[in-house]
């Protein structure tokens, strides 16, 4: 009971060190802890306790890739594909190429051309996957039917891979549409398989971002159709500025889209001092908005936005500089944003918004208050109950209370874990429960004396027959926060982190530590009766 | 100083007679707690049931409720919720709708329509949307989190103690998961994602102090081989009492605190958490321990009545006595 090996005495007292210069980071201002933390190797954790969305307020997005309209794009594509084979190979089919849900299918009466095309087409499928992959499986089925079917599935493994791809992509574009209008360390992650969680601190106002993240920012440029144009090859479209409330009939062929750009800045038009955008086209882009225009002179073409026309101007001359301008009766604000999006490039598919979370700033820094009145609040609590009830030994089980808290805020800085509502709440829980150790151990000790044992072998029995009831009891509590923790989402993990935490800090405080404490204090007081 | 003893130094409280009251109680209780989920329902908040919460702050004065409540049929949003916290003439309310027909979408339109109505007015303090499909996985994630807790404590249990005690610990922890849903459909508290964490919480400190009992009376069932079964569980509990007693008053005073001043947005994790600890102490003792009784915890020498409790602690004293040596 009284000795205690050497490693161990330096061990508590080095891990309490080593916490206390963990948690103080938290103690600054966020300017001071950068600034240190700037000045110092990268080696030394300098980390501040991250404070969850509810906490410091922002806005909590949850996004959702349309899966099926990629799964679409995907069987367009694989019919572009075939025709281009059958085209290559100057193969003739009997009827059209159908399109199915998941894939394609077309008829080559003929055994030998039928030959030549199925190999070809087999080389579509790709190993889902990318090449690092092991286990991956073939994007395409190819079958054959009767009378020389051809049918061409796309398998789920091919569709799973192309929503993970576009998930990717998507991912890419907001990162770089959130990153180009300065918002503050935003933090954009995938979420299973078809989603995308945005988070923005500070952030209140999630109008102009849900706009930003949702507008898929897809942009062509069509020739206003001719009255003799067939219906196949025109489409009607409304224009994006309401006001106007009419629509224009353009070319179904696009001449130049989006992906042909390579920058766009806001700006204001020279003559009119309306804010406009203006854009310039890669090498390819310019060519062929050059050569459309200048066949085009003294007809009107549309600049079309996600389907809808933002205007429709007359091509005065031929348009070869390879540049332009975009005017919309914009708003500096639209002006600013399209030009955001333009450069981030178009989403490869719809994006909606499946769940949303904002709390402002009033509220994260009044739940901050509430929370720290509560942890103070209880640990004045507990710690008078317990010297009520313990005495000498109550005023060492509230220390040990004091570094098992110390070390629930040092794990979370280390691990960069966040600190949201619930966390708090269950640090509060926590002060509750880590005491029970302590109290298990006192009350055995108390029967160990009663049933007559000396002081010190009531002490020894008393540490020794609890810890295994220690075990035991917090092991079902951390089994409930660790399922908490696999299942929870977003503030409710922080309460299995900090529950969990929680329960591995106090064995060792409670244990460990008053052990050290009483041991200390009975060699140097030597009692005749127990103070307990 | 005079220590406080909440309980006595020595107790023989007869705790296994008092089953008599206890058991037809708990039924009565239980079986009033599945009537009330059955009938009432659970007030399930939007993380399951989809739909929006908006918290709103008046920018002048108290806030007008009845004018909030017209803007449902105003602005089309269904059937419209308007709480208000804090007093009377608070400027703080909750704004509540359900999911608005036409998709995820439609909720995100339904939100812009009533910050564009009320949004001169009113601050927003806090705006949660959770789409129809996000609320169905909240609704399974959270379900299968409990059904996994619950299985994988059974496991556990099977691996740590006999069947008898298995079965006894998860009596009493079913018994305290039915009255803790039952607390939530009588006092219509919002039933969320927090909750689930209270109930799995609450499943977590129910095993905690059930475990407790049982570690002692296995412990005493090997020192005393003959003692009959009832007078062992009455021992073991009168021994863990103390303790029983000082860690629910600690962990209760934590949890006030965190009732009274945490805050309104975890006051109804911290309420159903008060609740969950006071049944889960009650259970672990009138409940669990003497269901061992009817499990026939021991075949051998449950007839002989050779060994009273008060020998038995007797000639527990005198070894302990004889064993004890300064190490």
């Amino acid at each position: 009971m009284l000795r205690f090996a050497t490693w161990k005495v330096v061990g508590v007292i080095a891990s309490v060190v080593f916490a206390i210069f963990l948690v103080l980071p938290s103690f600054f201002s966020e300017e001071t802890a950068k600034s240190i933390q700037a000045r110092l190797p990268k080696a030394i954790p300098f980390n501040q306790i991250v404070l969850g969305l509810d906490l410091q307020g922002g806005a909590h997005l949850l996004l959702e890739v349309d899966s099926s309209s990629v799964a679409k794009t995907q069987v367009e594509a694989l019919r572009d594909d075939v025709r281009r084979i059958l085209r290559e190979e100057g193969v003739s089919i009997a009827g059209g190429i159908g399109m199915q849900q998941r894939g394609v299918q077309f008829r080559v009466p003929d055994e030998a051309q039928r030959a030549k095309v199925l190999p070809k087409v087999r080389g579509l499928a790709q190993i889902t996957g990318g090449l690092a992959a092991v286990g991956g499986q073939p994007s395409l089925q190819v079958t054959e039917g009767d009378e020389g079917l051809v049918l061409v599935a796309v398998t789920e493994a091919g569709v799973a891979d192309r929503v993970r791809r576009a998930v990717d992509q998507t991912i890419e574009v907001l990162r770089r549409r959130v990153d180009g209008t300065g918002m503050r360390e935003p933090n954009i992650q995938r979420q299973g398989a078809d989603r995308v969680v945005v988070d923005v601190p500070g952030l209140q106002d999630t109008v102009q971002l849900k706009e930003l993240l949702g507008t898929t920012a897809k942009l062509e440029f069509r020739l206003a159709a001719e009255p003799g144009t067939p219906a196949n090859e025109r489409e009607t479209l409304p224009f994006a500025d309401a006001t106007e409330g009419s629509t224009i009939d353009v070319e179904k062929r696009v001449m130049v889209n989006g992906e042909d750009l390579t920058d766009a800045q806001p700006g204001f038009d020279s003559r009119t001092q309306e804010p406009i955008v203006n854009f310039r086209f890669n090498i390819r882009g310019g060519q062929r908005f050059g050569e459309a225009t200048a066949a085009n002179v003294g007809k009107p073409f549309a600049i079309v936005l996600d389907n809808k026309v933002i205007s429709a101007p007359r091509i005065l001359s031929p348009i070869t500089g390879g540049s332009g301008q975009i005017s919309g009766r914009f708003t500096v604000q639209q002006a600013n944003n399209l030009a955001v999006l333009l450069r981030a490039g178009a989403l490869p598919a719809k994006l909606t918004v499946v769940e949303e979370r904002t709390v402002g700033p009033g509220l994260g820094q009044d739940s901050i208050d509430a929370g720290k009145m509560a942890a103070y609040v209880a640990g004045v609590l507990v710690f008078v109950y317990m010297v009520m009830n313990y005495g000498i030994f109550g005023i060492f089980a509230n220390l040990a209370l004091a570094v098992h808290i110390l070390f629930i805020f040092a794990a979370l800085a280390l691990l960069g874990a966040t600190l949201t509502l619930p966390g708090i709440a269950g640090v509060v829980f926590t002060i509750g429960l880590a005491v029970d150790s302590n109290v298990l151990i006192y009350e055995r000790i108390r029967e160990e004396f009663k049933m007559g044992r000396s002081i010190l072998s009531a002490l020894d029995a008393g540490f020794k027959r609890a810890f295994g009831t220690i075990i035991d009891a917090n092991v079902t509590t951390f089994v409930a926060a660790a399922i908490l923790y696999l299942f929870g989402s977003g503030p409710v993990r922080g309460f299995a982190v900090s529950l969990g935490l929680g329960i591995l800090t106090t064995v060792v405080t409670a244990v460990t530590m008053t052990r050290m404490m009483i041991a200390l204090w009975y060699r140097m007081k030597r009692p005749t009766r127990l103070p307990i | 100083m005079k220590l406080l003893r909440l309980a006595p130094e020595t107790t023989n409280i007869p705790f296994m007679r008092f089953r008599r009251v206890s058991y037809p109680f708990s039924a009565f209780l239980s079986i009033a707690a599945v009537l009330l989920f059955l009938i009432a329902g659970l007030n399930f908040g939007i993380d399951f049931s989809g739909g929006t919460l908006i918290e709103l702050r008046a920018r002048q004065g108290a806030a007008e409720l009845a004018d909030l409540r017209t803007l449902g049929g105003k602005l089309n949003l269904g059937e419209v919720e308007v709480q208000s916290f804090g007093g009377a003439e608070t400027s703080d309310v909750t704004f509540r709708f359900g999911t608005v027909a036409g998709g995820d979408a439609a909720q995100q339109a339904a939100v812009s329509r009533v910050r564009d109505a009320i949004g001169d007015r009113y601050e927003f303090r806090r705006v949660e949307v959770v789409g129809p499909r996000v609320s169905g996985e909240l609704v399974q994630s959270g379900t299968l989190g409990v059904v996994v807790a619950i299985f994988g404590v059974l496991v556990y249990l099977w691996f740590r103690f006999e069947w008898q005690f298995a079965i006894a610990a998860i009596i009493a922890t079913m018994h305290d998961l039915l009255l803790t849903v039952g607390f939530f459909a009588l006092t219509r508290l919002e039933f969320n994602t927090t909750s689930i964490a209270a109930i799995l919480t609450i499943v977590g400190v129910s095993l905690n102090e059930t475990v407790i009992i049982l570690d002692r009376i296995r412990e005493m069932m090997r020192k005393f081989k003959r003692m009959p079964t009832d007078q062992l569980i009455d021992v073991s509990v009168n021994a863990v009492l103390p303790r029983t007693i000082m860690t629910a008053t600690t962990t209760l005073l934590a949890l006030l605190a965190l009732s009274i001043f945490g805050g309104h947005v975890i006051r109804s994790f911290a309420l159903s958490m008060t609740f969950g600890i006071i049944v889960a102490t009650y259970s672990s003792v009138f409940i669990c321990a003497p269901i061992l009784i009817y499990l026939g915890l021991r075949t051998e020498g449950g007839a002989e009545r050779e060994s009273t409790a008060e020998e038995a602690l007797a000639h527990e004293a005198q070894r302990a006595k004889a064993g004890a040596s300064p190490a």
